[in-house]
């Protein structure tokens, strides 16, 4: 093959608009981080390496409690999204086609089809009026909202998880006497197990990423580490923002990589 | 059918709901069910502090397309809005076919690569799809801004004097969506080229085609599901874009996204907001359909 004259797949400048492409796609990215290490306050000259843009973040009280905040926020979020993402995939794969079905997973999936900003609005309004009811101005309705737009990226690879699996080694269970529960906790549970962690982690990451609907839904002093740079961006910009881009985009990376490691599919 | 099989089926329909059910009660609370709230909203009247009063009329969406006019209480065609219904539709279909146009030979690329490389490259686009879409925002302003990358380049190298004005223009804004969807047409594009199969080529070959003939009527035509899952893809958030307009555009330069807030905070028009977000989801669930549409027929090639 390789030493064919006329390659079938090749096409003229595709190769070239790829790398360019690429190179498009990284480089931006690449100069965020390089900066975020600069000595100087500019985020297009470059005046010797530094760590004290980390150091200015860490120090400063906004930034720690945005942190913490978004952590709370995404944590709590992508736990509840898992536990009734799972559930609702239980109920939804390896069983004889139900009426609602589709409905189900349409209203599962309908975060995905809906405008950020629609939703942003809708909750908005929605949980203002909860608000004047109840008093209450926790950080429940950041958690809710996160948990509701997690729920579908939970959903979809425990899905797919459940859907290649084998029905005959929970059959096996079954003969040997083992209760629904004791086939679930013993057989079905850890071999799902690398899809709960999937969807758990890509559920994370989605909650930790989130501008929009963070922004509509929170309460005074709710920022989260998105909306206080958002916030950032309208005044001077100082490599600080770069700093804490930096440290998210490096949580995604390792995430990212986790995920695909436990999606991986074994050749 | 037996009376216990259809007692043992329906048990297993009830578990299907009732497994389902805490899914579908959160998103009813935190998701689906305050969409029909904005729905009722659109039809109230604004109060003067923001928020509604409930006093039920059509103002909100008389408002999207027209202006009462100050001096003799006429309706007319509010310039304003239909301007930013424009930018916000313009820049959209922009940005889809140049992602396209750079999209597909990247997808094709990618799914061309020898299979070890190709995890390789698939991973390298999957980076910036999943990655915060501030943060790109961020990283392509730091690029064009007035004492950014760019300028700071131009200005060392001695092409220009003084920095070129990109933020803060329709330019900025197509180049910062241009820049943080290109993924969003990458991935589904590459899915439909990894199942085509290259044979179709050689044969097309084999016939005299030329390159350009093989490229129109072989290869479109049979990614064409990865095409209109991609535009789609790039469509939709273009249209509700948020952060990029207001990150990129400044103020004046708004989109429908942009415009919508603005009616819930200085310009507390409530009903007008909810109205301005029922017609987005409206053209949203109008564009879905036709993918929808698209993508069975492209299941089954007889029909």
């Amino acid at each position: 093959m390789a030493d064919r004259s006329f390659e079938v797949a090749r096409l003229p400048g595709f190769a070239t608009i790829a790398i360019t492409a690429f190179v498009i796609l990284y480089l931006p990215i690449i100069t965020l981080v390089a900066f975020s290490f600069n000595a100087g306050k500019s985020v297009a000259v470059w005046e010797g390496f530094s760590l004290h843009w980390y150091a200015d973040a860490w120090a400063n009280d906004d930034v720690k409690s945005a942190t913490v905040r978004s952590l709370i926020i995404a944590v709590s979020a992508s736990a509840i999204a898992t536990t009734v993402a799972t559930m609702a995939a239980l109920g939804t794969t390896r069983r004889r086609q139900f009426k609602g079905q589709t409905f189900i997973y349409v209203a599962i999936n309908q975060p995905l089809m809906v405008p950020e900003i629609v939703t942003a609005v809708a909750l908005l309004i929605f949980f203002g009026i909860v608000k004047t009811w109840t008093g209450y101005q926790g950080l429940g309705y950041l958690i809710a909202a996160h948990a509701a737009f997690c729920t579908p990226f939970a959903y979809l690879p425990i899905r797919a998880r459940l859907e290649g699996m084998d029905l005959s080694l929970e059959t096996a269970a079954a003969d040997l006497y083992a209760t629904p529960w004791q086939a679930f906790r013993r057989v079905t549970l850890p071999l799902l197990a690398p899809g709960i962690m999937a969807g758990a982690m890509l559920a994370f990451v989605i909650s930790l990423d989130d501008v929009v609907i963070t922004e509509f839904v929170k309460s005074g002093g709710q920022d989260t580490l998105p909306t206080y740079m958002l916030g950032q961006m309208r005044r001077a910009i100082s490599p600080e923002v770069n700093a804490i881009s930096t440290g998210l985009l490096a949580l995604t990376v390792i995430l990212l990589t986790a995920f695909f490691l436990l999606t991986r599919k074994k050749d | 059918m037996s009376a216990a099989e259809d007692a043992l089926r329906k048990r297993s329909d009830r578990n299907g709901w009732l497994l389902s059910a805490p899914a579908l009660i959160l998103l009813l609370f935190a998701a689906s069910g305050p969409l029909l709230i904005v729905l009722v909203y659109s039809f109230l009247t604004p109060g003067q502090f923001g928020n509604v009063v409930w006093d039920f009329n059509l103002d909100g969406w008389r408002g999207i397309l027209f202006t009462r006019d100050i001096f003799e209480g006429t309706l007319v065609l509010a310039d304003a809005h239909l301007t930013i219904f424009w930018r916000s539709v313009w820049l959209s279909i922009l940005t889809t076919v140049i992602t396209f146009a750079v999209g597909f030979p990247t997808a094709w690329f990618i799914a061309t690569r020898p299979p070890k490389q190709r995890a390789m490259w698939l991973f390298l686009i999957t980076i910036p799809f999943w990655t915060n879409l501030l943060i790109r925002t961020f990283a392509i302003n730091e690029v064009i801004r007035n004492e950014g990358l760019l300028n700071t380049l131009l200005i060392w190298i001695g092409v220009i004097d003084t920095p070129i004005q990109i933020v803060y223009t329709d330019a900025a804004v197509l180049i910062g969506m241009t820049y943080v969807y290109l993924p969003l047409m990458v991935l589904p594009l590459f899915a439909a080229i990894d199942r085509f199969d290259m044979r179709l080529l050689e044969a097309g070959y084999d016939l005299y085609a030329s390159r350009l003939q093989v490229l129109r009527r072989i290869i479109l035509p049979i990614v064409k599901p990865g095409i209109v899952a991609g535009s789609i893809l790039v469509f939709v958030p273009s249209l509700g874009a948020y952060v990029t307009p207001r990150v990129l555009g400044g103020g004046k330069n708004m989109m429908i996204g942009n415009f919508i807030e603005l009616q819930f905070t200085q310009g507390r028009n409530w009903p007008l907001g909810a109205a301005l977000s029922m017609t987005l989801l409206v053209i949203v669930m109008i564009a879905l359909l036709i993918y929808v549409r698209a993508a069975n027929r492209g299941d089954n090639p007889h029909g």
